[in-house]
């Protein structure tokens, strides 16, 4: 359980785009399987078969982002289907924390529940840090869920957000919600009994 | 502040302190969900977890499976010619079997697109609380129920507790005034609203849909506004439930029976929102004024008037314009182009938003009045949402009706609404689609292209082989009595 996070420092990709969708990130024939295992290869594989037959490269396969730890994102990052495999195969590519102007709910929670931040900052910082990791690839960021800041090794700084609630999760090592649940299991139990569609609404 | 009033409480607040079970350390909420649906595709590893950790599953009866994404919808015999598919419904039928859980799978009567059997059965029920590995969850909350998507992670957790660990929504109303002109649907509607308040406006917020126009729709109806408050950012939507919703539960085999059921209507009418409910914020929307609309890009809020030109970089703010210069690039299409005539290549009449019985009763309307056959060289099929649906058309004879004009008629499942099955685009076929989601790639080819519409217009369209306007045939060729 004492899982904590703090912070999560590496080097940074850009991907730019608002309203990029987890149809995108994992397309849904990479779904038929019964792990998340070896997702991470095929993260964002149409947009980058796509890139790759116009002459250019998607920032997954260039050589400068090659082991980036940290995923810089526009507007409404993560919308549509609910699969928690976009997370798993950002995470199992080898993201560890996002940063983005927003994200869709189900995303953003799916990414609590395996333990990686994704934090928001102003939609200007965003194309900031991502003109900065452009220019620069080799730089190393930080997002410190501590001081609520995303910092670059040359000096940038620029604060970010989280909710507190999974702040706190992180912080704590809690992020895993599933023991905290289980310990109130008897409560459930209890609240269920009071239900009234649980009782013939008697 | 809200909530500090008994008498100003929204539905939202009413199921949300129903259901909630105490404070985490996090300061989340730890919520009961009263019915947790799963499918193939975002349980298996929720089970492999529970399996892991020694854990139970703690209401089994509490939670409903059906499979529905992988499966074909034209040879359903087994093994299925897919492996992998095979393997994942191997996978959900041990699962289920191991943990006690009750399937319904194909053959048994009752399987169909998760999103429309639970409503079907009368197992989902106003002010419930009700969660489903599947952001169209949403549909749910056409009851009055507080219904939402979750990750695998949020699975496992409902399936070893039967809670989950949440933060407050805020809740925003959508007054629809009104009533919606003959050839303009619910999926008309609620492409309006998505493109008026965007793809991303509803983050943070529950859409509670409400005013005259909303409760006229028909239970389907309202499922299809429901199904997609999730395209525009919201978590959930919900309808309060009313005289219609009752009627629609009222003999379902879940639902209460007897004198339970009189007991039931009472409590569903104390948990809708308080005629003084506060709201975080409020939105009024016309019906009136709404024509047939179709999606001219690759999100759901890019929806047009079928009459309007695609719209001009200069309508959207600054830092979205690239986004619309790759929309425009994806499909092909140019500003100020009008989209009537334009050819199409694949007709889908399916999914959870329109794969119900009155959705293909409106298809087959326009079939019928307009008397042709689907044109050469269109794919044009009509995917049942459930086995229910499915019997209850061919008792009507719709089948009938659409093979004899050209349609392909298939079994249920989500089919071309998504790359998960043999139903899918080929190259940069452009498909005209009653589904929910018009991303790149959504249908399965990494450059399929997706109208999205309402039935009556894509059955238009698979007959005129390009878009057309409803209306037009609506109004035109009275001579065409429906029958029988
Ligand atoms: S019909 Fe489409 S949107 Fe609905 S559950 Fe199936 S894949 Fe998802």
């Amino acid at each position: 359980m004492p899982n904590r996070i703090l912070e999560v420092s590496g080097r940074a990709v850009p991907v730019r785009g608002n309203d990029i969708d987890t149809d995108r990130i994992i397309p849904a024939r990479f779904l038929r399987c019964v792990t998340f295992d070896g997702l991470g290869q095929h993260a964002f594989a149409d947009d980058r078969a796509q890139r790759r037959a116009q002459g250019g490269l998607h920032p997954f396969d260039d050589p400068r982002f090659a082991g980036a730890s940290i995923l810089l994102a526009n507007a409404n990052f993560g919308c549509g289907s609910s699969r928690e495999h976009a997370p798993q195969a950002l995470a199992r590519w080898g993201i560890r924390a996002i940063v983005a102007v927003s994200y869709s709910e189900i995303f953003h929670g799916n990414c609590v529940a395996i333990g990686v931040p994704a934090v928001r900052v102003s939609q200007l910082d965003s194309e900031r840090l991502q003109d900065l990791a452009e220019r620069a690839p080799t730089l190393t960021f930080t997002v410190d869920l501590e001081r609520l800041e995303v910092r670059a090794s040359d000096g940038t700084s620029v604060p970010c957000q989280l909710a507190e609630g999974p702040r706190r999760q992180f912080l704590s090592g809690s992020w895993d919600a599933l023991g905290e649940l289980l310990e109130g299991l008897p409560a459930v139990r209890a609240r269920a009994a009071q239900l009234p569609y649980l009782r013939g609404f008697a | 502040m809200k909530h500090q009033f008994m008498s100003q409480r929204t539905l939202y607040d009413k199921v949300w302190e129903r259901h909630a079970v105490r404070t985490l350390p996090s300061g989340q909420t730890q919520l009961f969900i009263g019915l947790h649906l799963i499918h193939e595709v975002t349980s298996p590893q929720a089970f492999a977890w529970l399996r892991e950790r020694g854990l139970r599953v703690a209401f089994p009866e509490r939670t409903l499976a059906t499979v529905d994404h992988i499966v074909p919808t034209d040879d359903q015999s087994r093994p299925y010619r897919d492996p992998l598919a095979e393997e994942m419904l191997q996978a959900i039928e041990r699962n289920c079997r191991e943990f006690g859980i009750r399937l319904y799978q194909p053959g048994s009567g009752k399987q169909g697109v998760v999103h429309i059997i639970a409503p079907e059965q009368g197992l989902t029920q106003p002010g419930m609380t009700i969660a489903c590995g599947d952001s169209h969850t949403a549909t749910h909350g056409a009851f009055g129920a507080i219904a939402f998507g979750i990750g695998t992670s949020q699975v496992r957790d409902v399936l070893a507790t039967q809670s989950l660990a949440l933060s407050r929504l805020k809740v925003r109303r959508i007054e629809v005034r009104g009533a919606l002109a003959r050839g303009v649907t619910a999926k008309d509607l609620i492409l309006h609203i998505l493109r008026v308040l965007t793809a991303k406006g509803g983050v943070g917020y529950a859409y509670e849909f409400a005013g005259e126009a909303i409760h006229r729709l028909s239970m389907e109806e309202r499922m299809t506004v429901c199904n997609m408050a999730i395209e525009g950012g919201a978590r959930c939507g919900y309808v309060n439930p009313d005289a219609i919703t009752y009627d629609y539960l009222r003999g379902r085999e879940h639902a209460p029976q007897g004198e339970a059921f009189a007991r039931a209507v009472q409590d569903w009418s104390a948990i809708a929102s308080d005629p003084d409910a506060a709201y975080d914020d409020r939105r009024v929307f016309d019906a009136g004024a709404l024509e047939p609309m179709i999606t001219w890009g690759i999100s759901p809020d890019q929806g047009i008037g079928v009459s309007e030109p695609v719209p001009p970089p200069e309508a959207f703010p600054e830092h979205e314009r690239a986004g619309v210069a790759e929309a425009y690039a994806y499909m092909g299409v140019r500003p100020g182009q009008r989209l009537l005539g334009l050819p199409i290549d694949v007709a889908f009449i399916g999914s959870c938003t329109n794969g119900r019985l009155s959705d293909l009763r409106a298809a087959a309307e326009v079939v019928r009045r307009h008397g042709g056959r689907v044109k050469p060289g269109v794919k044009a099929f009509i995917v049942p949402g459930s086995e229910a649906v499915k019997r209850a058309a061919e008792a009507e004879g719709l089948h009938e009706l659409f093979l004899a004009h050209g349609f392909e008629w298939r079994a249920a499942g989500c089919s071309m609404c998504l790359a998960m099955n043999p139903d899918r685009l080929v190259g940069r076929q452009l498909a005209i689609s009653t589904s929910n989601r018009n991303f790149k790639g959504r249908q399965g080819s990494p450059e399929g292209r997706t109208i999205l519409a309402s039935p009556p217009m894509v059955a238009l369209a698979a007959l005129e082989g390009a878009v057309s306007d409803v209306r037009q045939l609506l109004h035109s060729s009275s001579h065409a009595e429906p029958h029988p």
